[in-house]
Formats: structure tokens, sequence, C-alpha cells
């Protein structure tokens, strides 16, 4: 296998100018001769399939649920980043292109990474083009806020629902591109593996989730934008049918999978009630601009929390331990993803939790401090010099409310508490997944024709993705990237003609789906799919999560390479294959689950360095901060598949080379 | 959350093997159900048993879980996403309930949201209504003018945003005794008229989607307002109003 990143000569900043200048094109009548599948209508989804139909190409699109405005992306609260320099604090797209290889830990590829700054801001203008209400000032023009990792705010929002209405902007666009016959949608289908003809992707086979029929489709070129892989570990805060199958079926069939070890740890979520609980949710990051972060400063307070003898309103200000302020002075509470996390998990760890679970694992994210500063201001705004006590109070909480009412409610259904008067309760979750399947430049894969968009691919985060870049990745893949790359190589495709269904390829894709089905429906197992699952997120939680050591990942690797063996002996799965049957939904997504644990715990076995998300024990400083190992380490790790037996993958280096900005050790001190 | 207990509840749930058979209401004991859980935890709480005993799992509808997605539904206790206001069924908590419950449980019932399999609905008439004319036709091409060239009055925007918030989830269509879909219409009509973007093409938009709404076979609006009440996302009459306005607009035009 051979990785060549097709990155483009020339300085940074005119690369993909000069790129997209001598790029092939297929000229608009001769668009529609060709077809192109999608699959996954999340942002990266949507955008491409809605652009590539309004250039004339006849676009099928999937999605497994009942419609594409589902699509995981609606989940995202706190922003979307643009380099647009609105507020005049010093952005531009070089800022914005070093703060995410930084925040990535100089784990990303560059020319990519500016790529994405550079169209950053057209997202934004595309948006508002196509009636996307972000908020907005009492001038009438965009607003900003501040998110982890930078010091400028340049993150764009819809109130706490970012996601919803940048997918419901791009599922609009693709709803027009429907309606006007462009684009087929294939609603509740699963795409359960690709078709290579002659080494190049040429289709895929789908599962009709409601008729259960088994379907092939054919296509000069087939997009993967089917989002990322968090699942894997059960609990995370990722939708509960977001899954790795079809970005691992591509890995089956030759794709390289790349960094699957970079796993982003969100510092600010609901911990976790219970052994019934499903999933994990996300309180947004753009709350660490309003609130501070703490536990108790002396161990007797923590253990009075817990045991519910106190209240966290009566710890005195001086025996809260705001760690975060006192570590990182700069950044406050307002560091990455991945160091906040760690610092959450060492008070906890060193016992200071305060969420009363079997783990003790929770901090407080409180808001007083916040109400007393907005309530002053805005009582002086309206001209009271002199407010009270319960007036300051009071304009603070509706201060608050305004920016993030939606959150607090949400926080409120949850648990029961109200968060307006006692701190939250946070820890750290999986949240999002830097790894997937290798591209190139092109967003293109190790197969040719078969290219890969948004979460799925690994292309540019690195190992700690900043918060809010990866709603700019998903669009500026769909809108902006793959209309460019994918003509370039449909360009050879202009004479080639309908791909045929009826060929050895596609029955032999087709037999290994059926295979695979019916030895699920007729196992005769004893245990339920989320026995297995849960098995799994345990394993890799305890295993491959936060901190990573050697033995542990040994173990991990040797653990589910184990539970492999079991869940294929022992699965049962009830039901038949030609109903909507959502248990072999989730037993052919487990499979894939459990084969991708293993290479997450392999990869991260063999880098031996702490990078961002991926946090080695063994490489820390004093301070136990990270310690990466540049000389050994700057690759992207890609992987390939030899066979069904996991610990046989076999490792590709990308060498990673900085040529415009100097890596420097990360620091937010 | 540590006022967490356990308690034992009743259901009863619509099961229906698919489109074409008759369903039927089954009883179902299901014990150690915690407060902290939610409604749809509940369920696969209930599901891990039936799958246990060897029995077909009850399908519903949730990806999410976080009351954004839109994808959940369920009729429980006669009210669309059960007996709370403002949320979806996924953020419904066990809490709701007492030990020793019993529970009904059915799909929306709707002609335009035909029954797929035991609580799981086709909803994909508003994907049509959405595909009729529910967008800017702006080229995705990026070559738009830039964001801040065009101002929009802060409280339009937030209005806007207001509107554009519905999740297409359908309990305004579930619990309106007309089957309306003028809620769910509405919202979407109301997003772009108050948006400068979405002017030009105003008298088309709310022209289509009328007309594709009412050959999906969505009843009529006869201003119950139950349709508001159970809205999750606290979408507003104010927009029916305002979609009425705008095709008593369209319509002399
Ligand atoms: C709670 C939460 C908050 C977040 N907040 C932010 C934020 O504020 N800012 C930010 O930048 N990012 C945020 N993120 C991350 C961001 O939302 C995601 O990374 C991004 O939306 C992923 O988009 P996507 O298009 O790649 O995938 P998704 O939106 O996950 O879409 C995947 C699509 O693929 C389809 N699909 C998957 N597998 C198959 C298959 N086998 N066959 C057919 N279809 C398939 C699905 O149906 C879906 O349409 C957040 C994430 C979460 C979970
Ligand atoms: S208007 Fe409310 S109830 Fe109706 S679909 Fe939208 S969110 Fe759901
Ligand atoms: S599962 Fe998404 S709204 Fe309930």
């Amino acid at each position: 296998m051979k990785l060549d990143s097709k990155i483009p000569e020339g300085h940074i900043s005119q690369k993909w100018t000069d790129y997209k200048d001598h790029l092939k094109l297929v000229a608009p009548n001769n668009r529609p001769k060709i077809d192109i599948i999608v699959v996954g209508t999340g942002l990266a989804g949507a955008s491409a399939a809605a652009s590539l139909g309004e250039m004339g190409y006849n676009v099928k699109a999937f999605c497994f649920q009942d419609s594409p405005r589902r699509a995981h992306s609606i989940a995202a609260q706190g922003g979307i980043n643009a380099a647009k320099n609105y507020q005049n604090d010093g952005d531009s797209t070089f800022r914005l292109f070093y703060d995410t290889i930084k925040g990535g830990d100089y784990r990303a590829r560059e020319a990519n990474v500016h790529r994405l700054a550079e169209v950053s801001g057209n997202i934004i203008d595309q948006c508002v083009a196509q009636g996307v209400p972000f908020a907005r000032d009492y001038g009438g023009l965009l607003d900003n806020r501040s998110f982890g990792g930078t010091q400028v705010q340049r993150t764009f929002y819809a109130a706490g629902q970012t996601g919803q209405q940048l997918l419901l902007g791009a599922y609009s666009a693709l709803s027009r591109q429907i309606g006007l016959g462009r684009v087929q949608m294939f609603n509740r289908h699963e795409m359960l593996d690709l078709v290579k003809v002659d080494g190049k992707a040429r289709g895929i086979i789908a599962r009709n989730l409601v008729t259960g029929e088994i379907e092939r489709h054919s296509a000069h070129a087939v997009i993967i934008a089917s989002g990322g892989y968090g699942n894997v570990y059960f609990l995370s805060t990722n939708a509960m049918g977001s899954n790795v199958t079809a970005g691992w079926k591509v890995h089956k069939q030759g794709a390289a999978f790349a960094n699957p070890c970079y796993v982003q740890i969100h510092p600010t979520c609901i911990p976790v009630h219970g052994t019934n609980q499903s999933k994990l949710t996300l309180m947004s990051e753009s709350l660490r601009n309003s609130g501070r972060i703490w536990v108790p400063k002396k161990k007797e307070d923590a253990e009075a929390i817990r045991a519910g003898k106190l209240k966290p309103t009566q710890i005195a200000e001086e025996d809260r331990d705001y760690y975060l302020e006192r570590r990182y002075p700069a950044f406050g509470n307002l560091v990455p993803r991945d160091v906040a996390s760690r610092a959450a998990k060492e008070r906890c760890d060193a016992g200071f939790g305060i969420e009363a679970n079997d783990t003790n694992e929770g901090v407080y994210l409180d808001f007083s401090t916040e109400i007393q500063n907005k309530g002053k201001q805005a009582a002086y705004a309206k001209g009271n010099h002199h407010p009270t006590a319960e007036e300051i109070t009071a304009l603070g909480k509706q201060w608050l409310e305004e920016k993030y009412g939606n959150l607090f409610t949400m926080y409120q259904k949850i648990t029961d508490e109200n968060p307006y008067e006692t701190p939250m309760k946070i820890y750290p979750a999986v949240h999002y997944t830097m790894g997937g399947v290798w591209v190139d430049y092109n967003l293109q894969s190790t197969i040719p024709g078969c290219f890969v968009a948004g979460e799925a691919n690994f292309s540019d985060h690195g190992a700690n993705r900043l918060g809010a870049s990866a709603l700019m990745q998903g669009l500026a893949d769909g809108y902006f990237v793959l209309p460019y790359t994918v003509s370039d190589y449909l360009a050879d495709d202009i004479r080639t003609g309908k791909i045929p269904t009826n060929s050895p390829e596609f029955d032999e894709a087709e037999k290994r789906v059926k295979d695979s089905i019916n030895f699920f429906l007729n196992n005769n197992g004893t245990k339920t799919v989320d026995h297995f699952h849960k098995r799994l997120g345990l394993i890799m939680w305890n295993k491959v999560g936060m901190g990573r050591n050697e033995q542990g990942l040994k173990e991990a690797i040797a653990e589910i390479a184990a539970l492999k063996d079991e869940f294929y002996k022992d699965v049962f799965v009830p039901g038949s294959a030609d109903e909507l049957n959502p248990e072999l939904e989730k037993a052919l997504r487990v499979a894939d689950f459990i084969e991708l644990g293993q290479l997450m715990a392999m990869d991260a076995l063999q880098r031996k360095e702490s990078c961002g998300g991926h946090f080695r024990e063994e490489y820390q400083d004093s301070e136990g901060e990270t310690l990466r190992d540049d000389e050994n380490f700057k690759f992207v790790g890609a992987w390939e598949y030899k066979g069904d037996d996991i610990s046989k993958e076999e490792l590709h280096k990308e060498e990673l080379k900085y040529e415009f900005i100097k890596i420097a050790a990360r620091n937010y001190k | 959350m540590s006022s967490a207990k356990n308690i034992n509840i009743n259901l009863k749930i619509w099961r229906q093997k698919n489109a074409k058979t008759k369903g039927s209401m089954e009883t179902y004991k299901l014990d150690n159900v915690s407060t902290a859980s939610s409604f749809l935890e509940m369920l696969d709480q209930l599901n891990e048993q039936l799958v246990n005993e060897r029995k077909e799992p009850i399908a519903f509808d949730h990806d999410c879980r976080e009351g954004i997605c839109g994808m959940c539904s369920l009729y429980i206790n006669g009210r669309a996403h059960g007996p709370d206001t403002g949320i979806t069924t996924c953020q419904l908590h066990m809490r709701m309930f007492k030990d020793g419950d019993t529970i009904y449980v059915e799909p929306w019932r709707s002609k335009a949201f035909p029954v797929i399999k035991d609580l799981v609905v086709d909803r994909s008439a508003f994907d049509r209504i959405q595909q009729a004319g529910g967008f800017v036709s702006v080229n995705t091409s990026g070559n738009t003018i830039d964001a801040n060239a065009t101002p929009i009055n802060k409280d339009d925007a937030d209005k806007s945003f207001e509107a554009a918030a519905c999740i297409g989830c359908g309990a305004c269509v579930a619990t309106c005794k007309n089957g309306s879909a003028m809620l769910f219409v509405g919202a979407k009509v109301s997003q772009y008229a108050l948006l400068p973007q979405g002017k030009i093409e105003a008298t088309n938009r709310v022209l289509n989607m009328v007309r594709q709404m009412d050959e999906e076979g969505f009843g009529n609006c006869t201003n119950t307002g139950a349709c508001e009440i159970e809205c999750p996302k606290g979408i507003s009459l104010e927009n029916i109003a305002r979609m009425n306005r705008e095709y008593l607009k369209a319509s002399i035009k």
C-alpha cells in the first residue's frame, strides 16, 4: 500500500487556489452521464450531495434515519469557527490555521488545515445566504463568541443549536435538489458494503431497513460521509445510531484507516448516573465562557457533598479549587478539551470528585460569578447604577437564560437540578473521533473513486481538534472541497456509461452481506447485542480511554479479541431479515465496533508518546502535561487490513511535514 | 440524582408487525426501573428483558436521545411525548412515574403517518413538504456576498430562529384532532418569511408547501391549539397566523 498525500507544491497560502486552477473539470453537459453515491447526509454528506446535485451529477444519497434532518450533526451545540475577523480582535486565516494545528498537537496535515481555514469564511456566507438564522447583535450584524483553545472570538452560533441550524440549512439545500429530481434520497437505508470493480469504487450494497431488502447501487464514485465512531465506547455523546460500519467496510475493501486511537474526550458532559444509562449528554463547551470549574479544596468537603450532607453553594469561596484557573492562568477555563478533561480526571482520581455514583466522577461548572458580573452590567446598561443584590441576580439569570437557556433546561430535565441555583455537575465523556478513513488532499481514500468526508475521515484534526471545527470541516468538505476534487476524478469517466449491477463483483459483495445477516439470525446464542457492546465499551473506556498505558493496552487487545470470539459464539439476534429489525442492525454495527476497538488499542500502543486526546501515561512531564515525541511520531498512522485477525493489520506511516509553522510544545499556561 | 430509586411498572404497548397487519395492545411488566432513567432507557431495559426471553423487542424510533433530532415519538398515556411539557420522549424521565403505574404507549396516529412497525411511523410526508419549497434557492457554490452585507434586525433573526427550531418530530400532527401539519409548515414558512434572504421566493414557497401539505393528507387547522401545547420546541401558533397571512398575500397576487 502506498500513501500518497498529493499535497500540492507552492506556498501554503496559494496551494489550494493554484491547485483548484489546475484540477480537471467535467463539462456541464457531461455531468448527467455520471452517477455519484453519497453515504450519509449529515453536514458533510448533505452539503456534498446538494452541491454535486446542483452541479448536475446524478446523486443518490443514503442515510439510516427516516430523514436527512436527523443526522447526528443536528446535535452540535456550540458553534462553528470562521476567520472573518468581524470582531477586529486580530483573527486571520493564518491564525485560525495555526490555532487548529496547535490544537491538534501538530498531528494534522498542514495543507489540509490551511485550506479549511481559508474556506471557513465562505461557509458562513453560504449558510447565511441559505437562511441559517445565526445570532445577531442589535446592529443586525453577526455575533461571535469564543471557544476553548483560542484567544479570539471567531465562533458563529445559533443559540445552543448551531449544528441543528447548519444541518437544517444543508438539508434545505439538499431538499431543493431532491425536489428538482437531481438527488435521489434513500432514507432508512444502511450501506453494508462497498463494491469495487477493477480496483475502483463502483457501488454499494445497502439494506432497506424497512423491508430488509438487499439492494445494489452502482456509481462512478462513492462518497462516504458516515460520521464518527465514538459509540465504540457504548457510552458517548454520539447519537445512538452513529456507527463505523461504512468506514470499516471500506477499510476491509482496502482503504487505510488512520489514527484510530485519536478520540476526543469532551470535558463538559453530564456525569454517568447508573448502569441502565444509554448515552451521555454534552453541555456545550460555550458554557465554559461563562462558567467556572471547581472542586472543593478539602477532601472532607468533597466527601460531605457526595454523602449529601453539604451543598456546593455552602462551600466558601476560599475553599474552592478553581483548578483550571490555578494551573493555566492564561487560558483558564478555556483551555482545550483534552487539557480540561485530564485536569478533571486528575482531581477526581485524587479524591476530590463530587458526584455520588460508584466512581465519584464529577466536577462543578459554576455560573454564580457570571450571574453577578452580567447582572451588574445589565443593570448599569438600563441606567440603574445602584442595583440591589436581588436585581443583580435576577438580571444575571436573565442574561444566562438568553444565552444558554435551552442548555440549562436540558440539564434540568435530565438531572432534576436547577443550574441557575446550583452549579452544574460535569465530567468528561467520549465525544468526537479524530481518526477515520485515511484520505489524501483530494479527500480520496486509498481506493480510487472512494472519497471520505466529515468526521468519517481522519483528515484535518490530528490529535485533539478544538471545538467548533468539526462543523467547519464537514461543511468545507461537502460544499467547497469535494465538488472540485470529485470532478477531477470523474473527468475520466464521461464515456464509461452506466455501471451494471449484475456483475460478479456485485454478486460477491451482496453475498458477503447476506452471509453475515444470515449468520447473526441463525446463531443460536444466549446474550443480547447490547450485552457485548457494553462490555466492549467498558474495556475501551478503562484501557483505551482518557489515559492509556502499555500494559492496559496490551490487555485491551487480548480482551477485545476474546470478546469477538464470544460475540460470534454467543450473540442472539431475534426476528427475521425481511423486516424492520433494530436488533439485527445493532448486531452488524457492533461486529464492526469490536474489530475497530482492537485496532484503536493497537494504534494507541504503537504511539509511544502523548499528544492531545491520546494520553500515554508513560509519557508526561513532571507537571502531568503531555510529552510529544516529534522525532519519532510525527506521522499519521495508517493501518492496512490483512484479514479477519485484526492483530495482523499493517501500519503505514505518512510523515507530517511542517514547512510553514514552527512546531512548539503546546502550552496553555 | 442521588434521589433516584427503583420502581416497578406495567406497560400497555401497541404491537403491530407491519403496515399491513392489524395491531393490538400488549401488556408487559417491568421491575427495577431507575427513576433516573429516561423513558427510552426504560424501553431499552424492557427490550433487553424481551430478547432474553427470546421474544421480539419493541421497535421504536430514536437517535440523538437529547431532544434535538426529532426522531423519537410515542404517545404516552394519551399525550404526545408523554406527561411533561416542552420535551421530547427521550427527555422524559421515569421520575415522572410512580411505583405500580400502568403506562400506555402508542405510535403517532395520523393518516399521513402510516405505521411501519410497532411504535415506528413513516413521517416522510414532512420531507416532501420541505422539498416542495422549504428552502432559499441559492447555489451552494460559496460565491455569495459577505454574510454581514445583509444586516438583519435582531428581533427578526431571533424570531426566525425560534421558528427554525422545529425538529420535525410530528407531535403537532399526532396531537391534533384533525391531524393538521400547520404548526410544522407554519414554522418553516415563518423562518424564511422573516429573513430578507427568503423574501424573493416567499410567494411560491408558501403556495407550494401548502399544496404539498394538502396532498399528503394532513387535516385542516381549526385553531384548537393542541399542537402548540405539545410541541417540544415551543413553536408558537403565531407561526400559523403568519403562514396564513403569507398564503393570503400569495393567493391574491
Ligand atoms: C453533542 C454534540 C455537540 C457537538 N458540538 C459541536 C460544536 O459545537 N461544534 C463543532 O464544530 N462540532 C460539534 N460536534 C461535532 C460535530 O457535530 C460532528 O463532528 C459533525 O456534525 C459530524 O458530521 P458528519 O456529517 O461527518 O456526520 P454525521 O452528522 O454523524 O452524519 C452521518 C450520516 O451518515 C449516515 N450513515 C452513517 N452510517 C451509514 C451507513 N452505513 N449507511 C447509510 N448511512 C449512514 C447517517 O444516517 C448520517 O446521515 C458536536 C458533536 C456532538 C455529539
Ligand atoms: S412544530 Fe413542534 S411538534 Fe410540530 S414537528 Fe415541529 S417541533 Fe415537532
Ligand atoms: S431521540 Fe432525538 S429527539 Fe428524541
